[in-house]
Order: structure tokens, then sequence, then C-alpha cells
């Protein structure tokens, strides 16, 4: 059990915000961090790593106290128990696969661990390789790889599937839930990714300018409108045209563009860059399955054609 | 005649060598320190350590000389302690450390700055303290910096004239470098002893930097 209550004067590109965190999140439990960026959600994973300090507050883990401001307590990232996977991947690159998750090792349960994990993340046939002749994807499940060899209790992974191309991300993310159902380990996850999201959490905790919003299943969070429609579509809004007399608002759903025309009302409420539920009533959508070669060959069109 | 020019040279390496041995160890902290420092000390010890780039040599060696002389403070107190540096080898290799500090800082300092912050702070978070991961994670990262340092503060120690002169003198195995030997061969019109010396270093220095210019194509690039 974590349990989280934190302040922290943040300083984003929209000025200084005063970010107070309250947050508990069950053992076991895989939670998101949603929310646009510059919001908190990077800067609550490194309070909780003690990589940066809370100016108040207390941060509690499993009964341990990691930092509590009145009582002047403040473990350092060492001390605590977490594993934490950077966006960037942070690999060391003067290691090979194998040392990098060597290195993490205390002891050596820990050391005979390592070669568990890299036949976990398909890395065994990597593991005497430099980081930078991996691929992006590889480098990504040595950080992952690396981060639980100290058998921690708490998982932090910032973004760490952003820089991954579709297919990646995909695979990726089904070896993320086979690890956790695997291990047990509580998770807090960033990410600004909607299928990942529901695909991957138990929780979703929604962060807007340094608090917590709302906690709910991802489900729930993304499904609370009261529409009654058939297919609901969750997007990123990209571009919104005026083209007299109507508007064409473009979004991006998963990996595919959609344009769809909205009323002067609805075009006044979106924003480039937010957030947009698509909801088709009237008829029966087609649904054609498709094989993987019609697949990529879909997405390759998509891509010329944007 | 031959006695005397090894003699010099033997105390050109060895004073170059022991100054460079010495600042490696003070520079890798103080260039963490002016990396990641973010107090308003950080711009005052920056400024001191990149001075003598721009210092007359001669400007640091008399402000050394008169801090060494006995009628100083400080070197009223080291004379108390049987400690002499003015004219004496000791005196040359804290006047060299000084002089020759930018030329292994700035490398180090260069090449630690370009490490990603998460690089730390994922050794942090593997449980390892801020020694080890310099010395186990860091320092192989920098290792092109740190051999430019080593490099370049052996080859301007080895090329250093005014402090040297200021300081030293020109006392036979025990200040008498070589950039001081050719100085002093030309004054008494030695030229053959003089370019003995001369192409000595010349070929000596060319060795250094060609071989590991040809080790490392990188190794200078902590420089850029």
């Amino acid at each position: 059990m974590i349990i989280v209550n934190a302040t922290k004067q943040l300083d984003t590109s929209d000025g200084i915000i005063q970010a107070n965190f309250e947050l508990t999140v069950k053992s076991g439990e895989f939670l998101t961090l949603f929310g646009p960026s510059g919001a908190g959600k990077t800067t609550l994973m490194r309070l909780i790593a003690g990589l940066d300090t809370p100016d108040s507050g207390y941060i509690e883990v499993d009964g341990e106290i990691w930092f509590d401001g009145k009582r002047s307590i403040n473990i350092p990232p060492q001390k605590r128990s977490v594993g934490f996977v950077f966006q960037d991947y942070a690999l060391f690159p003067t290691m090979s696969v194998r040392q990098n998750l060597l290195f993490a090792a205390q002891n050596d349960t820990q050391r005979t661990h390592v070669d568990t994990l890299l036949e976990m993340t398909e890395l065994a046939a990597f593991s005497e390789r430099l980081p930078a002749t991996l691929s992006g994807g590889q480098k990504q499940r040595v950080a992952l790889a690396r981060a639980l060899v100290r058998h921690p209790k708490i998982l932090l992974l910032d973004e760490p599937l952003s820089a991954l191309d579709p297919s990646m991300r995909q695979k990726l993310q089904d070896e993320l839930s086979m690890i956790h159902d695997r291990l047990g380990v509580t998770t807090l996850l960033v990410s600004h990714d909607i299928a990942e999201t529901v695909k991957l959490s138990d929780r979703l905790a929604a962060i807007e300018m340094g608090r917590i919003k709302n906690i709910c299943s991802p489900m729930e969070f993304f499904t609370t409108h009261t529409f009654s429609g058939k297919l609901q579509l969750i997007g990123e809004v990209l571009k919104i045209e005026e083209e007299s007399p109507i508007i064409i608002a473009t979004l991006l759903v998963g990996s595919s563009i959609v344009k769809t025309i909205i009323g002067r009302d609805e075009g006044e409420k979106l924003r480039v860059g937010g957030h947009a539920l698509i909801s088709v009533k009237a008829f029966n959508p087609i649904v054609v399955p498709l094989n993987e070669n019609q697949l990529s060959s879909s997405i390759e069109r998509h891509n010329n054609d944007f | 005649m031959e006695n005397e020019f090894l003699q010099t040279m033997a105390l050109t390496f060895k004073l170059a060598t022991l100054t460079t041995l010495i600042l490696l160890f003070i520079s890798i902290p103080l260039a963490a320190f002016l990396v990641f420092s973010k107090t308003r000390l950080k711009s005052i010890a920056e400024t001191i350590v990149s001075m003598p780039l721009v210092l007359p040599p001669s400007v640091l060696g008399f402000y050394l000389l008169l801090a060494f002389s006995p009628a100083s403070f400080i070197g009223e107190f080291l004379t108390n302690h049987g400690i002499r540096l003015a004219f004496s080898f000791e005196g040359l290799v804290i006047g060299s450390i000084l002089f020759s500090l930018p030329f292994m800082v700035h490398p180090i300092q260069s090449a630690l700055s370009q490490v990603p912050r998460s690089i730390f702070e994922a050794a942090y978070t593997l449980g390892k303290s801020k020694l080890s991961t310099m010395v186990y994670v860091i320092l192989p990262i920098i290792r092109h910096g740190l051999i430019s340092g080593i490099v370049l503060a052996f080859a301007h120690t080895v090329g250093e004239f005014g402090v040297i002169l200021m300081i030293g003198g020109n006392i036979p195995d025990e200040t008498r470098v070589a950039s001081i030997a050719i100085y002093d061969e030309v004054e008494s019109l030695n030229y053959a002893m003089a370019h003995q010396y001369a192409l000595t270093l010349f070929v000596v220095t060319f060795a250094i930097l060609l071989l590991v210019y040809t080790l490392n194509k990188k190794s200078l690039e902590g420089l850029k």
C-alpha cells in the first residue's frame, strides 16, 4: 500500500503551480497517471522514487515512512525499494545488457534472478551486446528488466513506450501486462495513450495542474459521458477547420486519422490537442477483419495519406 | 653535459607526471561540482579555474613567489614547519597544478555535462551511492574526457615556462626543467644544446598526441 500526500512547487511552461498530490495505491495494483504534459505526472513519480523532494507532506509505502516533512524524514532514493524506468531508458552505455542487470543486483539470489529476467523479456540472445547496438524496443526491455532485478516494492514507468513504433508498443504492452501479472509488483505508469491505459491499468488517476482530479477504472473515465451511442471512439483532436457552412474536425483515434463534420457549438468546445469522444448512433458500422498483411498495408496507406 | 641533459629531461617528466596525477584526483570532484552545483559559488569557482587560460604566467608566478616568500604569512607558516616552496621542486608542483588546472578540469567538465541526468538517477534508484555511481558508471562513460584532460595537462606542464621561471629559477636537478634549459642555453649562445632540448620536447609531445589521436579519435572531443 502506497500512501502519498505531498506538495511540491512546479515550474511548468504555464508558470509556477502548487502541486498537491493525494493518492493511495493498493499493493499489486497497476495504476496509470493520465493527464496533459506539465500536469505533474512525472514529478509525482520522482517524489515517490526520492529523486525530487516534496516541499511538505508524507509518503508511506507498506508501513515504512519514506518521506515526512514534519519529522524531517527523507529516505534517499538508494534506500527506497523502487524500480524506475526512464523515458530515455538511461542504460549504462559502457556495460553489456547482462552487466546492466548485474550492476543492479545486490546478492546472489538477485544475480540468479538476472537470467530469469533476461529470458522473460526475450533478451537472453542479446545479453552480451552493448546498449548502443540495440533497437528502441530492446533497450526499453533492458531498462524494464534492470528495474526489476532488486524485486522493488514499486515499479515506476515514466512513459516507457512513447518513443516506440505502434507494433513494438503493442508487443511491449503485452509484455508489461504479463510481467505485472507474474510478479505482482505494484506499478505506476505515466501514459498519454488511451488504448495503453485501458489495456494495462486497474485504475487511472487523472492529473491536472498538479492535482489528482479523479481516480477510477480507465473504462469508467473514458466513457463517463452519457451517450447512448452504439460505437464510441476516443481520439485526440488534431485540427479544426472551418469550411463554411460546416466545421471539419480531424481526430487521431488509435493510429487512425478520422475526419468528421461537427456543429458550431461543438466546434467552440473542442480544442486542438484535447480529447474528444466520437459516438455513432444511427447506423450499423461495417466491421471487416484484417489479417497482418492487410493491417500493415492499411497503416502504410494511412502514413502516406497524411 | 649528457648527464645534465638527461637529468633535466627526467625532472621535466617527473614534474609533469606528478602534476597530472594530482590534477586528476582534484579535477574529477571539482568538475562534478562545477557541473552540478547551483550555488553562486559556482561562478566564482569557474572563473578561478579558467584564470590561468588568460592570465600571463608571470602574474601567477609573481603572486606565488610572494606567497612562498618567508616574509609573507603563508611563507612564514611554511618556513616554521620546515617547508620551503620558493625555488624548490615542491613549489614547482604547486605552481604547475594551478597553471594546468583548466586543461584538466575543462575536458572532464564538458564530458560530465553531456551525461544525461537520468543515468545518475537510474544508478541511485538501483541502490548505488554517489561514489560508486561515479566510479563504476560515470567515469567509464567520460573516459574520453579523462584521457583528453590527462594528455593536455601533461603536455601543458611539460611546456610550461613563465610560472617556473618566476618561482623555480634554474637550479639543476631541483627546478631546472627543459623549457627553462632551452632559454638558458640560448642566453649563453649554446644553440646546439638548446636544439637538443627543443627537438626532444617537440618529438615527445608530438608522439604523445599522435598516440592518443590514433588510439582514440574521440579523445579530444571534450574540448569541443
